[in-house]
């Protein structure tokens, strides 16, 4: 890895240290032309500093991802929701609108609910991803936030749970006593198709209450055959 | 026994009717479960589509030649190639034309850059909200064109016949034409149609017309019906065109494991009917396979609505391209804007509604004049009016074809915008009276099918209670002399809901676990635990011992999910399947208790002799004695005894808040009435209701797909501009489920549907009441509203 840039990295917003930043391009200036088509990442040179240059071609990059750290080879171009679900099959994630604006593929960043769509997977190097997988409680025991959602009957068809369960999980660890308001305000940037809202709505109200909802017999039933 | 197969009574139900979380619902929560999205197969290669980026174009020329060659690319196939070797011509903006599998998704979408294509572009026709004015349609003669153009939208086999048949063509049909045809495997019966189409040369200079009349019906004397009323009411409804917008886009991965096999994951409704579709498209394309040989598989689906029936044009080329790359798996799920574009769209219906009624709220005539587009082919009249069919109507439809996205049924086709039209012209009419619509309603129930007159009296009780209706009323316009205005409305609905054709493979094991095998599929709408319920009441066994495989065109057919059918379909076969089993059993265990099979009960996990519980096998003792090979049997609906049944009612009712100044209306509350006969789970039946009010508010107030006169295309294709409702547009929503005596006898009867029908009626008629006036379409947006108010000022002043 190249040698972080300690002076880059007190930009806001260009603290990754990957890829070439805006910081690093102005520094090498009319150099960029001049940079070859590269297969990994290259390393050059620039006033005495090193700067790391991604692409166009496919580069490794290393992921910390639920915990395990991943290496997989991508274009730069690659959104982190692509890295994960074609590189990793991480598939929790969704793609619904591919452009920020449904939340189907919310995963968390350094405990923060991002879109990954509009996440390049370079950028998110260096960081904690965790994706809807790593939040249950065990290898089969579903977390307080996802058993709510079983117990409300908050997802049907299913396709935009992993995002709202990441944004509720990500929004009731940072208010422990939501308003109507805040939950409006936080789980906003998600959309739901069959209309489940009624059911997310009791899973935060059940959270406000202090009434962490227990799991219900038949909630828990084990399912074979595999979905 | 006569009733073997009758639902248990209510004392002996451990399942059935109770709240029951739905048993998928772990999976989902935890991202566990897989969708067609999810499937990535090792070595699976990404496909990307060239669209039509014109409404009416034809298509002059394809060179694929550069992007055969961009890296990463395996193979290249062109959609739009017509059976005849006629120029292809395109009838809406977005629509496939170029698909190509490469080895990444950017370097497909690369290669899609580096076609060329050449377009001859022609004139386009998008607009549908205008009430239609100019010539209409004579009998549509078909060109070439129209001919071709049908036989790639899949028009069916009957209907195209019987337009040949009666309409004729206007083009000459010769040898080679019959021989082109044939090449590209057409249905002989349609050949032959063709070739005995009566010939209107004639016909190629008539005008083109978007407008045509498809229905003009006249049912008791309107003239003197309006004759005899005391007071009149004409107004203008509407509901513009919007689409499905599921989550997981309609999307394809196909595979050929050899040359003979072909595995296709699709996201779809209807898992039993996709080899058989698939398999005639392929043949379209000179490939020949059986769907014998096609094994479609989907565990789970990401919204459908009535969108994913269809096999579809992806469902054909995505196979194709894995063809022609060896075999290899291919994806193709649709962008977004392609989602919305072309794989949804709900028919608009708009309608200048004639109403009257005596002084005392009796409706005495009705004159519809409706028009509405279903994409390029037009679309069907809606049932008007809708459920109260009242004396002296004169119903006249015109269907508008417009060069946009083909119409696909939508939860509940054509019923919510029969609602919206009828159901407000109903509230406008009492308005004028003076009338709580309550009262209005009540009045005209005998103009309701007798079979759910008694129904809707009860619901209507029911919905007044919870909302408080009758006794918060206000006449229309007094919601309130600021800024703020408070309304109510209401709206009733009806939906069949008959369970379709299913059939199960049920086997008990002699290790007392038990496994289902069933054709079906699970849109979220709680499809398997429905059959886990069921199941596990039949046998008096726990959900858990029983493992349920569906969503595999291997296993034995069940129907597609649609028209809520499921429920009723899957229940009444799981349960034949279930006694049928059970009874086997106690074939078996008879003897070692003592007893005969027709004196044994299954319940609580044993089998015992009926009164006497001391005579008790557990359900593991009972099925070692089933000998070395299971029992296995066929469950099937329909089948002896009806378990299933038709028709619904339902009644909502909508409190809303509109802002005078800036036109938003906020939905304060909604409350739900509904029958659908026996519940089989009452909390996902609740979560469904719950579900189609949320769908409601959405296409009541936000939704609408908006086209460009100028440019014909989707101006909203993205789900920022295309607006679903979100967790703060929910108003408070109360359920009530019609059950017990007088409905658990009439069997398991489907439910999708009917909640999602009154929604957009009952808020429209809300806002109504709040602002005094009514806003003529949906969605109702801040524009409209505001629109509204000041055509009534306008109104006022003149």
């Amino acid at each position: 890895m190249a040698k972080r840039d300690d002076e880059i990295k007190q930009i806001p917003g260009e603290e990754s240290g990957n890829g070439l930043s805006r910081r690093s391009f102005l520094k090498i200036g009319g150099l960029a032309a001049a940079v070859p088509v590269v297969t990994g990442p290259k390393i050059i040179q620039v006033g005495g500093e090193q700067v790391e240059v991604h692409g166009p071609h496919a580069a490794p990059i290393t992921l910390m991802v639920n915990g395990k750290r991943q290496t997989l080879n991508v274009e730069p171009r690659v959104t982190l929701l692509d890295a994960l679900r074609e590189d990793l099959d991480v598939t929790g994630p969704k793609r619904v609108c591919d452009r920020g604006e449904c939340g189907a593929c919310t995963v968390l960043i350094d405990g923060k609910a991002v879109y990954s769509c509009s996440t390049l997977a370079i950028d998110a190097q260096g960081k904690e991803i965790v994706t809807i997988e790593g939040l249950m409680a065990g290898a089969t025991q579903l977390s307080p936030v996802q058993e709510a959602y079983v117990q409300h009957d908050a997802s049907q068809c299913g396709f935009c749970t992993s995002g709202f369960v990441t944004a509720t999980t990500a929004f009731l660890r940072d208010h422990p006593n939501p308003t109507h308001e805040e939950m409006v305000r936080n789980l906003g940037g998600n959309f739901c198709r069959c209309g489940t809202y009624g059911g997310i709505r009791e899973v935060v109200q059940a959270h406000a209450g202090g009434k962490r909802a227990a799991t219900e017999a038949a909630g828990a039933v084990a399912v074979k055959g595999g979905f | 026994m006569a009733d073997k197969y009758a639902w248990p009574a209510e004392n002996e139900r451990a399942y059935i009717g109770k709240r029951i979380s739905r048993v998928d619902g772990p999976f989902k929560v935890s991202g566990r479960a897989k969708y067609t999205y999810d499937y990535n197969p090792k070595g699976l290669l990404y496909g990307a589509v060239l669209r039509s980026p014109y409404p009416k174009a034809r298509i002059v020329s394809i060179d694929t030649s550069a992007a055969e060659k961009m890296p990463g690319v395996k193979s290249v196939h062109i959609v739009q190639k017509d059976p005849t070797g006629k120029p292809v011509t395109i009838q809406f903006a977005g629509d496939d034309v170029v698909a190509v599998a490469a080895q990444t998704e950017d370097q497909a979408e690369d290669a899609l850059r580096a076609i060329k294509i050449q377009w001859e572009v022609l004139p386009h026709f998008v607009q549908d909200e205008k009430e239609p004015s100019g010539p209409l349609q004579g009998p549509t003669v078909m060109s070439q064109d129209d001919l071709v153009g049908a036989l790639s939208n899949q028009m069916p086999q009957g209907q195209l016949i019987q337009q040949l048949k009666t309409n004729g063509v206007s083009f000459k049909v010769d040898d080679e034409f019959i021989k082109q045809m044939k090449q590209f495997n057409i249905p002989q019966p349609i050949i032959d149609a063709v070739q005995q189409a009566p010939y209107h040369p004639e016909a190629q200079n008539q005008p083109q017309s978007p407008y045509k009349e498809v229905r003009n019906e006249t049912k008791g004397d309107p003239d003197s019906g309006f004759k005899s009323a005391d007071v009149t009411h004409e107004g203008l409804y509407g509901s513009t065109v919007i689409t499905h917008c599921c989550m997981e886009a309609h999307g394809v991965v196909a595979e050929w494991p050899d040359p003979d096999h072909l595995l296709v994951h699709i996201s779809t409704q209807s898992v039993s009917s996709m080899p058989g579709q698939i398999a005639g498209g392929l043949k379209a394309q000179g490939v020949n396979i059986d769907a014998a040989n096609i094994r479609v598989e989907q565990q789970n689906v990401g919204g459908g609505f009535g969108s994913k029936f269809s096999a579809d044009r992806w469902g054909v080329y995505v196979p194709m391209l894995s063809k022609k790359a060896g075999g290899a798996p291919v994806k193709v799920m649709l962008e977004r804007d392609a989602e919305l574009e072309v794989a949804g769209a709900r028919p608009s219906h708009y309608a200048r509604v004639k109403i009257a009624a005596t002084r005392d709220g009796k409706i005495t005539a009705w004159d519809a004049n409706g028009w509405g587009t279903g994409g390029p082919g037009g679309g069907a009249a809606p049932p008007l009016p809708y459920v109260f069919d009242v004396p002296n109507q004169r119903n006249r439809y015109i269907s508008v074809s417009t060069n946009t996205g083909p119409s696909r049924a939508w939860r509940a086709p054509q019923h919510p915008q029969a609602a919206v039209i009828t159901m407000g012209a109903l509230e406008d009419l009492a308005a004028k009276l003076n009338m709580n619509p309550v009262e209005f309603f009540r009045k005209n129930i005998e103009y309701v099918t007798e079979a759910r007159r008694q129904i809707y009296l009860d619901e209507l009780d029911i919905a007044d209670k919870m909302m408080n209706f009758s006794s918060r009323w206000h006449p229309r316009g007094q919601g309130g002399s600021g800024m703020m205005r408070q309304g109510l409305g209401l709206s009733i609905h009806t939906w069949g809901g008959r369970g379709h054709n299913s059939n199960c493979d049920f086997t008990i094991h002699p290790d007392g676990s038990v496994d289902i095998k069933m054709g079906t599929q699970d849109l979220g709408t709680g499809t398997r635990t429905a059959i886990l319920i069921v199941a596990a009441d039949t046998l008096g066994i726990p959900m858990e011992q029983i493992n349920l495989h569906i969503g595999d065109s291997s296993y034995p057919t069940s129907g597609g999910s649609g028209g809520s059918t499921t429920i009723g379909g899957v229940s009444s076969s799981t349960r034949r399947g279930a006694v049928d089993a059970r009874d086997a059993l106690f074939a078996k265990v008879a003897p070692a208790l003592g007893s005969t099979p027709d004196k044994l009960v299954a319940r609580n996990g044993k089998i015992f002799v009926e009164g006497d519980e001391s005579k008790a096998l557990t359900w593991k003792q009972a099925c070692a004695k089933i000998g070395p090979m299971p029992i296995t049997v066929q469950g099937k609906n329909p089948g002896p005894e009806n378990l299933t049944n038709s028709g619904v009612g339902g009644v909502q009712m909508a409190d809303v808040s509109v802002d005078t100044e800036t036109g938003i209306v906020k939905v304060n509350k909604m409350v739900a009435v509904q029958d659908c006969g026996l519940v089989i789970d009452l909390k996902t039946a609740e979560s469904q209701v719950l579900g189609a009010l949320v769908m409601g508010v959405s296409y009541a107030l936000f939704e609408e797909k908006i086209y460009d006169p100028s440019t014909g295309v989707m101006l909203n294709d993205n789900m920022e501009f295309y607006r679903l409702a979100g967790l703060g547009d929910i108003p408070e929503m109360q359920v009530h489920m019609m059950t017990g005596k007088g409905y658990d006898e009439r069997g398991v009867i489907g439910l999708a549907e009917p909640p999602t029908v009154s929604p957009g009626a009952a808020i429209s008629n809300a806002v109504a009441n709040a602002i005094g006036v009514r806003v003529p379409y949906l969605p109702i947006t801040p524009d409209r509203v505001l629109q509204a108010l000041e055509s009534e000022e306008k109104g006022a002043r003149a």
